[in-house]
């Protein structure tokens, strides 16, 4: 092997693969991801951090999403953190705020409230230091959810429930089906809609509603009830002849364990009881899983090629975390930089260490399997 | 394989049994076709091999069903799932998963078959049946044949002995028919999986089946035969089973092939006489299928509300002879110049997207014409219908219907100039009864109380008032769209797939219908699979392929040299070009 040889061959086994069914990362994989992200998010205000992490996970979406219904909703929840940041300020200048500040902006004609609604006020002064601090909680908030969006449109649901526990596996099912409804109804109301304009109806208005409703959840009733009868014919639902011990002993450790799982959080939660409360929990939460697990082998399902954690999807997945790690250390150690103040105003600077720990998180637009392009005109449906 | 010992089937709040003494056993290996009319019970029959009758459809079973030694009764249809692998009439509602290769792996993993099984199952299918391009695709993203592929393709992965087939082809151009037969002839032949198939298009199926089952009528014993044999007695048959009946041919021809050997005769005898034009039937005589009564005018108050006057002197020119054409009754008249187009379109282009479902294609309709659009799944048909009623916005060029644009004209404006009945003709009923749903269109249409109801009862006697819409067999639930649609009286009538769930005495009802409101002058444009119906009506044949226009012309002219396109009695008498059995029997009857 020759020295030039060698960064060639490192380049290319960098260079991310096209997406196959056989290289996808594991949806895990990507809530890992983007979890680490929200975490992230969750422990900062610093608007131009903030800013860094939705543009990281931007710019991963826009680079490894796919063409898919869900991919699109990434656009829904950037709208979503939007309108979170607007009602947060709506409602700093409606309410007020225990915010201290000198800088008054403009004064709102206030509301005299009766005195038992004392420590809620209605209009007046408004402060710079008051519409700054609700910007900075409203632009959190709003991170943590375009961080849950990216995730969403990056991981299919699909294969995300099928990576439940056996004995679960059904309920699983049933929820993927369940999550098909919705689609299949909005698709019925588009051709009942139709429908009326072919009889000459306007397809707008109450009266349309009404009449188009009904029609609506029949269709949709026929078609959970045909798919259930295809479910059926196609084995779902059937079982391993188990012993009559190993099934009273797997209902006996669910049951036991989740009982244990509610009185045990029950006690930690109860101002008394701390002491039994968290060995209860975790007694309950072993005993549910080994009976989740004695349960599997009930079920006599298998995986058809279940999702492979490799070095790419470990790599993802450490992205994550890491990002989420760097930024819960820096909030111990520089919790200034993380939290600009609002009292006195001062401008946010962007910490050096922290901001280069978010790019941390743009690991996966460079490792990810690549998808097909979705500018490519796909073959006609 | 399957046995079925004295079974009945009673279905609550029904006066007869839906099945009743049927006794039969099909062996390992064999493809049996079921056949009969709408409504007999053939669906029931299958389901009840699948054991989904009566354990998922409630009923009563009286008898015993058992497939390969195991009894119905006391298996439930997911103890039967290694067995027996069941595709229903709608391969939509039998999608469990989101993608192809998931759908494809679903039984096996129900099963609980090893993971290197699986996958090698699942390729070996995938090329099987020719979906190896599609392996990721969402399902929801495939066309109609390509669906039907999957839905077989899912049931065939735990290598079932039996395959329970609901109307596998109904819904598919030509060529995938050909496809998924080929499929399946293939399982038979050399897997020895035993098929069972319902199907009401027997001419795609017949010459495939080893045996035939026939339900004659509901609760009547059924026939079960080699295929030449029971279609001797059969009340639905295909063409090429007509013809060899009206020959007297013996045993009976049940492929192109067969027929053309005896046909060298009639080919001879035919060879100089003039084929009548297509689409005009031979006086009073409908089309092939048996007992298609016209529903006459006697007795009955009102006709067709006000059709406009047939227009005789357009129909010479495009029949190019003169025969006097019976007149309807005249009423107000429509504001159309008779030989204006009822629906023009020029140069027009769709885009769904970024796919360009229609490219520049120009047509146009003129009164009193009967148009056929065939062509794919997928290749545009059903877009263009909807541009003509103005649901869907051209993307470029122009559409007239009636001398209005319809996506810019008012719903209630454009039903009087245009009326489409849906592929699914349910999608147009949301009353509770017919009455109601006759009340609410004649207010629509602002026609007075009673038209609808008066044209329901003049297309298909005998549809009750009080029924709910969608406890009405297929051809009721048509007949009575149709109505809904015709009750605003509009010049051009626009059908999809009007033929799919009937069998062939509806059909040939249906041709009877369309004929007759051609002949009062409207001008109908159906787009559809079926070549026999095509053959049957239309004076004009368009073909679309990827959104163009690839042939337009008269019927026999486009039809007769393709392969796909072609009516069995064309292909059995080319290259003479007649279309229909009746051509056929007509010219045989008149003296030379």
């Amino acid at each position: 092997m020759t020295r030039s040889a060698g960064p060639s061959r490192l380049r290319h086994a960098l260079s991310a693969p096209a997406a196959t069914r056989a290289n996808a990362l594991p949806a895990g994989a990507w809530w890992v991801w983007a979890l680490g992200l929200a975490t992230a998010a969750s422990r900062t205000s610093n608007p131009l951090l903030l800013g860094l992490l939705v543009g990281v996970a931007g710019y991963v979406v826009a680079a490894r999403r796919t063409d898919a219904p869900w991919a699109r909703s990434y656009g829904a929840f950037v709208r979503l953190g939007l309108f979170v940041v607007a009602v947060r300020l709506v409602f700093s200048v409606l309410l007020g705020s225990s915010v201290p500040g000198t800088h008054t902006l403009f004064t709102l004609p206030e509301l005299p409230l009766p005195d038992w609604a004392q420590g809620i006020r209605l209009g007046g002064r408004v402060t710079a230091e008051q519409l700054v601090f609700a910007l900075y909680q409203g632009a959190k908030l709003a991170a943590l959810l375009i961080c849950i969006g990216a995730a969403n449109s990056l991981a299919n649901p699909a294969r995300l429930l099928k990576s439940l526990p056996g004995a679960l596996y059904e309920v699983g099912v049933a929820v993927v089906v369940a999550m098909t409804f919705a689609p299949n109804m909005v698709a019925d109301v588009a051709r009942l809609r139709t429908a009326r304009r072919l009889r000459g109806r306007p397809t707008g208005g109450i009266g349309a509603v009404l009449q188009i409703g009904l029609p609506v959840l029949e269709g949709a009733l026929e078609r959970s009830v045909a798919v259930a009868a295809s479910m059926d014919a196609r084995g779902y639902g059937r079982t391993a002849q188990v012993p009559p011990a190993v099934r009273r002993t797997t209902h006996l450790l669910t049951l036991g364990g989740l009982l244990g799982v509610c009185a045990g959080t029950y006690g930690l939660l109860a101002a008394q009881g701390a002491v039994f409360g968290l060995p209860l929990l975790l007694a309950g939460l072993l005993a549910a899983v080994a009976g989740l697990r004695l349960g599997g082998r009930r079920s006599v399902r298998t995986r058809y090629r279940p999702d492979r954690w490799g070095v790419r999807a470990w790599l993802v997945a450490a992205s994550g975390v890491a990002v989420a790690a760097a930024m819960i250390w820096a909030g111990t150690a520089d919790p200034e930089a993380l939290s600009p103040g609002v009292v006195p105003l001062t401008a946010p600077v962007l910490p050096l260490w922290p901001a280069v720990a978010v790019l941390v998180g743009l690991l996966p637009a460079a490792v990810a399997p690549l998808p097909p392009s979705p500018s490519q005109p796909k073959e006609r449906a | 394989m399957i046995r079925f010992e004295q079974v009945s089937v009673r279905y609550e709040g029904l006066a007869r049994p839906t099945l009743s003494g049927v006794d039969l056993t099909v062996p390992e290996g064999e493809l049996v076709l079921v056949v009969g009319p709408s409504g007999v019970g053939k669906s029931t029959l299958l389901g009840a091999v699948s054991g989904l009758v009566p354990h998922f459809t409630g009923g009563v079973l009286t008898g015993r069903v058992t497939v390969g030694g195991r009894d119905t009764r006391t298996h439930k249809p997911r103890e039967l799932a290694d067995l027996v692998g069941t595709v229903g009439q709608d391969p939509l509602a039998h999608f469990v998963t989101d993608t192809v290769e998931d759908e494809l792996a679903y039984g096996m993993e129900s099963l609980g078959l090893a993971p290197d099984v699986m996958r090698r199952r699942v390729e070996e299918t995938l090329d099987l049946l020719g979906l190896a391009e599609l392996r990721d695709r969402p399902i929801a993203t495939l066309s109609g044949g390509q669906r039907q592929r999957v839905a077989i393709g899912s049931v065939l992965t735990p290598h079932p002995r039996v395959l329970v087939l609901d109307e596998p082809t109904s819904a598919l151009d030509p060529a995938a028919a050909e496809d998924v037969l080929a499929v399946l002839q293939r399982l038979v032949h050399d897997l020895g999986t035993t098929v069972l198939m319902a199907e009401h298009r027997l001419e795609r199926v017949v010459q495939y089946a080893d045996q035939v089952l026939l339900l004659p009528a509901p609760g009547a014993p059924p026939v079960l035969g080699a295929p030449a044999d029971v279609m001797a007695l059969s009340p639905v048959r295909p063409p090429v089973v007509a013809l060899g009946r009206l020959m007297g041919w013996d045993p009976l021809p049940l492929s192109v092939r067969d027929a053309r050997r005896r046909a060298a005769g009639l080919r001879e005898r035919l060879a100089d006489v003039e084929p009548p034009a297509p689409g005009q039937p031979p006086h009073g005589t409908p089309a092939g299928g048996p007992g298609a009564p016209l529903p006459g005018p006697g007795g009955r108050e009102a006709p067709l509300p006000a059709p406009p006057a047939a227009r005789p002197g357009f129909l010479d020119r495009l029949l190019g002879r003169g025969r006097p054409e019976r007149t309807a009754p005249a009423g107000p008249p429509t504001p159309l110049d008779p030989d204006a187009p009822v629906a023009s379109v020029q140069g027009l282009g769709v885009r769904h997207g970024r796919i360009e479902a229609l490219r520049g294609v120009t047509l146009s309709v003129a009164p009193g014409e009967t148009v056929a659009l065939m062509g794919r799944n997928g290749a545009g048909k059903s877009t263009l219908l909807t541009t003509l009623v103005g649901m869907t916005e051209p993307s470029t060029g122009s559409v007239l219907v009636g001398g209005l644009r319809p996506s810019r004209t008012p719903p209630r404006d454009m039903v009087r100039r245009v009326g489409l009945v849906p592929q699914e003709p349910r999608d147009l009923l949301y009353a509770d009864t017919v009455a109601a749903e006759c009340a609410a269109a004649d207010s629509d249409a602002g026609a007075p109380g009673g038209s609808c109801r008066a044209l329901v009862s003049e297309l298909l006697p005998g549809v009750p008032d009080d029924a709910h819409p969608r406890d009405l067999s297929e051809g009721q639930r048509l007949a009575l769209a149709l109505a809904l649609v015709l009750t605003a009286r509009p010049p051009l009538l626009l059908l999809d797939e009007p033929t799919r769930g009937l069998d062939y005495a509806a059909k040939a009802r249906l041709v009877g219908v369309l004929r007759r409101l051609a002949g009062e002058g409207r001008a109908i444009v159906l787009a559809t699979h079926d070549v026999e119906l095509a053959a049957e009506l239309a004076h004009r044949v368009v073909i679309l392929a990827d959104g163009e226009v690839v042939a337009d012309g008269p019927t026999r002219q486009v039809v007769v040299s393709s392969p796909a396109f072609a009516p069995q009695t064309a292909k059995i008498l080319a290259p003479g070009q007649w279309l229909t059995v009746a051509q056929v029997r007509t010219a045989l009857e008149t003296p030379a």
